[in-house]
């Protein structure tokens, strides 16, 4: 992470990005209070996803960093989504 | 740092597998015990950790520019906004100890097996997440007095950037743990 050590990213970056953090919360919150029955599992989950995309990238300065990082991020990520869908995988067709 | 960090997202990865198995197991206890929770609160205390976190995304910023009493507002910001977070906890847990919803309470086994699951993982995934940001606040309050001393500077800068990603590890863990508890009933 001390790669680069000289990118200075601007506050207003961060700003920017909170605004759109705050927005998709408030979003997420909104629509889930509708009822749509499985779809509202799948949209709090995809506006989750949106949202800690948005933070790793330019919070955590991925987006800035050598590509190793960001594919061990996703690595670990879709070994825990693997194991999620694997387990309940054993669950549905027991 | 960053092998840390994967360490800490396999460990919360391993109670969503939990998670999700139990609620594929009791989708009805599942789905009218979320409904207890205060979306209000969860709310709340997303928007506190997003802002806080990025706070002290901008202190690195301002460090970098050499910035100080910027630097330490930021901080100081960040770290408020983390206790904002832990008191609001604290009522929302003391609201649910009072209506005798806790681990091992003989009133909610009364209500089955469900409900004991949900709040069960509800009281350990928001507790462990709880003792995380104890302990990231403890870090930055250590990292500010550093900068205060000038033991920090703008060419020196790393342990501020490393207890920066921790702080942002924990929103990160936050922004999966608010909807599967608040949002999905």
């Amino acid at each position: 992470m001390e790669n680069e050590k000289n990118h200075i990213i601007p506050y207003r970056t961060f700003l920017f990005v909170l605004a759109g953090l705050i927005t998709l919360t408030l979003t997420s919150a909104v629509v889930t209070q509708i009822s749509l029955g499985t779809f509202t599992v799948a949209i709090a989950l995809i506006i989750a996803t949106i949202k800690s995309s948005l933070v790793l990238r330019v919070f955590m300065h991925l987006k800035f960093e050598s590509r190793m990082f960001s594919l061990a991020v996703i690595a670990v990520v879709l070994l825990i989504a693997t194991v999620i869908i694997i387990t309940l995988l054993d669950y549905l067709y027991r | 740092m960053w092998l840390f960090l994967f360490t800490e997202m396999l460990l919360f990865g391993g109670l969503f597998v939990v998670y999700s198995v139990y609620r594929f197991r009791n989708p009805v206890a599942f789905h009218l015990a979320a409904q207890e929770l205060s979306v209000t609160i969860g709310t709340i205390n997303t928007i506190i950790l997003l802002t806080s976190s990025a706070m002290i995304a901008m202190s690195i910023t301002a460090l970098q520019t050499k910035n100080k009493k910027l630097t330490l507002f930021l901080l100081g910001i960040t770290i408020l906004l983390g206790l904002a977070f832990l008191v609001n906890k604290y009522f929302e847990w003391g609201g649910h100890i009072k209506e005798h919803i806790y681990p091992g309470s003989s009133i909610l086994a009364l209500r089955g097996q469900g409900d004991v699951l949900f709040f069960g993982l509800y009281f350990f995934m928001t507790g462990l997440h709880a003792l995380h940001i104890i302990i990231g606040l403890i870090f930055i309050a250590i990292i500010t007095a550093k900068i205060f001393r000038n033991k920090i500077t703008f060419n020196n800068y790393v342990l501020l950037e490393n207890s920066g990603l921790y702080w942002h590890l924990v929103d990160l863990i936050w922004i999966f743990l608010y909807p599967l508890f608040y949002l999905i009933t």
